[in-house]
């Protein structure tokens, strides 16, 4: 109760500073020197605050189990354990409204922080923009969505959060994907700034290089988390649907990935400006896309959790404004540097060029794949939803060229190259590389140029990559890890899609299941009481191609508030690969319906992402020791 | 007659558009090869022909029709006007119920059969596909 009010009347002085701060900053604006007045950081800071405590109440609102505020009723449950209490606040649409509120003066804070070396003006417009991107969150919480809501008679018991989502994976994921989605704000802003203050250049590109990295490694770890949480607990024994959900997370990844190669052109050789422009505007705009799509409910998809139609309206009309904004300072007001820069062929930029194409291709795949549908239904009045053989049709025959691409461009010069280093070496890695995926593909009785190729390339990736580790100096460290758990993740990727194997099946306890190559017998089934759900456990004993035995025990929960059942799987994970169990309940039948997987390179997937990611770490620890 | 400059940048325009061009006839044609339509037991019903494509048929699993045994389940899917008869063997997600809303995707064998090779999950307990909601609404 009393939090409540303290989290409502915070979010609205903060709100209030919001406006304070814009007469405040054209005051600025006007002395002519190079340090920005104390008190707008104040002012930032007293919001970061105010804010923060804001967020800090709804927390201790969930921790207290306070039913008179409305969000924590519907979300909430005295018998939840306490840390998925704590992550219920993030877990429904207006705590995670809050905590992006949070992310984006916060980054607005550190951007101010940071950026003392740079022009005054230029990090006040940054300010400015950030401020309406604030100010517009700011009325979308209070207006559609008010954390604080009070409800009056006080309920004794809440609504709960929906078992699916009370998992460790899932508690983490909201906020590193928001630190993502997010992140790419500071982006957004700044370049508008940049075009308004004619400060497009190649030290704008090295510092907002920083801001790109930053919001790239924690969506792309926010997307990891995501696919691992589908793997273990959707069981459905994958770890990407293409999925409307999940695309829309990848569709602002594959445009930070372009961009974060397009501003390295700009920043070493003055190129590409207007091209890095439109990727930086786009990049926010997409992530703003996802959450209007996620939020509004106008996505079909399974991930869709209850929504509401007003708050779609609202995000549409800040879109709106701000594609607008964006979209009147790029036109308007920038001014394209008219330097004649030598441009030849055959040179890093062209590839890095090409690395965008490809890029763009794949993200309007993504695009047109997710859109498709929504379109159709409004003018045609038919329900269609898209397949995933459209989007491995698309998009696999493509990452031939994309895979060789990547082992030949970071070898080029700038400039100009003339294929010095393309040497005998090379080739013949090359032809053991296709000949080694033959040998793999023979091995298993698969045959076809296509995924020889395909394997191929990916294997001669991951060699390159490898070697440069060794071969040269470490200039571009962070480049060649990355590039190197990109090879290893396609790898696993391809491998694990060949050789998995499943088996379905209905089956009672007791019986027994023979397939082609060993069985599988249900032992026992025991039931135990835990805080907030029954938990039934099967055992199952496992005779494997190999004539190993192993038990897995997987289970279901049944949930007390709300009533829902979810099963968790059991997954025996080894370097080599994943054995997956998942059983489900058919309601009023003694069979239990289970899916055994066998998963090659699973755990590689994982791994490959997260030094995906790190070599974007890399690049700021590897500066400060040198 | 032009200078090198001019005819790189011909040539790179040129290159550029022609692959934007054939990557949209591909995303086109694809798209068209793998969309899934959505359809009702009565809209199967009223269907003039068969084809071998893929759909999706949404309605209520109706009452006392799941059938199990060790390698396959039936059921009948109804939208209280027409039924259809569905055979599936593969996972069922938790919240198959009989008497709650379901969607199949698989392919039809003739009017009155169905061979799904997916049902579809549901996260929410609350939460009805819109397909199914428009078809129960409309009934």
């Amino acid at each position: 109760m009393l939090f409540s009010q303290l989290g409502y009347y915070s979010l609205i002085f903060a709100l209030i500073f919001s406006v304070i701060l814009i007469p405040t900053v054209h005051r600025d604006l006007k002395i002519v020197n190079n340090v920005i007045n104390p008190k707008i950081l104040t002012v930032v800071f007293l919001q970061l605050f105010l804010v923060l405590l804001s967020f800090i109440c709804l927390v201790i609102s969930f921790i207290n189990s306070d039913f008179s505020n409305e969000t924590v009723y519907n979300h909430s449950h005295t018998t939840k354990p306490l840390f998925y209490k704590i992550s219920g606040t993030w877990g429904n649409h207006e705590g995670s409204l809050l905590l992006c509120l949070l992310i984006l003066i916060l980054f607005i804070f550190i951007f101010l922080l940071t950026s003392k070396k740079e022009p005054k003006k230029y990090r006040i417009f940054t300010l400015l923009f950030q401020q309406i991107i604030i100010i517009g969150f700011f009325l979308f919480l209070l207006i559609t969505s008010n954390p604080f809501n009070y409800l009056f008679p006080i309920p004794t018991e809440g609504l709960g959060l929906n078992p699916i989502l009370q998992d460790p994976a899932l508690a983490i994921h909201p906020p590193i994907l928001y630190l993502g989605y997010i992140g790419s704000s500071i982006i957004f802003s700044s370049s508008l700034a940049a075009i308004t203050q004619n400060y497009v250049n190649n030290k704008w590109a090295k510092n907002l290089k920083n801001w790109v990295i930053v919001s790239w490694f924690f969506l792309t770890i926010g997307i990891m988390l995501g696919s691992i949480w589908a793997y273990y607990e959707l069981g459905w024994g994958g770890f990407w649907f293409w999925d409307p959900v999940e695309n829309i997370s990848l569709m602002p990844w594959l445009c930070l990935t372009a961009l974060i190669h397009s501003i390295i052109v700009l920043e070493k050789r003055s190129l590409l400006a207007s091209w890095t422009l439109i990727l930086s505007i786009t990049s926010f705009t997409l992530s703003m896309c996802g959450t209007f799509l996620v939020r509004s409910g106008i996505l079909n998809s399974v991930h869709t959790f209850a929504n509401d139609p007003k708050r779609g309206i609202f995000i549409l009309i800040f879109l709106f404004v701000l594609i607008l904004i964006a979209l009147f300072i790029f036109f308007v007001l920038y001014k394209p540097n008219k330097e004649q820069q030598k441009n030849f062929l055959f040179s890093k930029e062209t590839s890095i060029l090409l690395n965008n194409c490809f890029m763009m291709y794949f993200l309007s795949v993504v695009l047109v794949g997710t859109v498709y549908p929504i379109f159709l239904e409004v003018i045609a009045d038919e329900k269609i939803s898209v397949g995933p053989p459209f989007y491995t049709k698309l998009l696999i025959p493509f990452l031939i060229p994309f895979l060789i691409l990547m082992t030949i461009g970071p070898n080029t010069k700038w400039i100009k190259d003339n294929f010095n280093f393309i040497n005998v070496r090379l080739i013949l890695l090359f032809i053991i590389s296709i000949l080694l995926s033959y040998l793999i593909l023979r091995e298993i009785g698969l045959s076809g140029l296509f995924s020889t190729v395909l394997i191929g390339s990916a294997l001669y990736l991951f060699f390159i990559t490898v070697m440069d580790f060794f071969v040269k100096n470490q200039i571009n460290l962070s480049q060649k890890i990355s590039h190197f758990g990109f090879s290893l993740l396609v790898l696993s990727i391809i491998l694990n899609g060949i050789f998995s194997s499943e088996i379905i099946t209905n089956i009672k306890v007791g019986e027994k299941y023979d397939f082609k190559r060993g069985s599988i017998y249900f032992e026992k089934i025991n039931n135990f009481e835990k805080q907030n759900y029954i938990s039934i456990v099967g055992t199952f004993r496992i005779y494997d191609d190999n004539g190993k035995e192993i038990y897995l025990k997987p289970e279901l929960r049944i949930f007390n508030q709300p009533i829902m059942i979810t099963s968790e799987a059991d997954i025996k994970t080894s370097f080599y690969s994943d054995k997956f169990l998942v059983m489900n309940l058919v309601k009023g039948n003694d069979f239990y319906n289970i899916r055994y997987q066998t998963k090659p390179f699973m755990i590689w997937i994982w791994l490959s992402t997260i030094i995906l990611a790190s070599g974007g770490l890399v690049n700021f620890f590897y500066k400060k020791i040198k | 007659m032009y200078g090198k400059k001019v005819k790189l940048r011909a040539l790179l325009i040129s290159l550029l558009l022609v692959s934007a061009i054939l990557s949209i006839f591909l995303v086109l044609k694809s798209l068209e090869e793998n969309v899934i339509y959505f359809q009702s037991p009565t809209e199967i019903r009223n269907l003039s022909e068969i084809d071998n494509k893929k759909i999706r048929v949404g309605g209520m699993v109706k009452d006392n029709s799941i059938l199990i045994n060790p390698d396959k389940i039936t059921f009948v899917i109804t939208d209280f006007k027409n039924e259809i008869n569905v055979s599936y063997s593969g996972s069922v997600p938790n919240l198959f119920e009989e008497g709650k809303g379901v969607v199949a995707e698989g392919f039809l064998k003739d009017r009155n059969f169905f061979i799904a090779d997916k049902i579809l999950a549901k996260h929410d307990e609350n939460y009805m596909p819109p397909e199914v909601k428009e078809a129960l609404e409309g009934k």
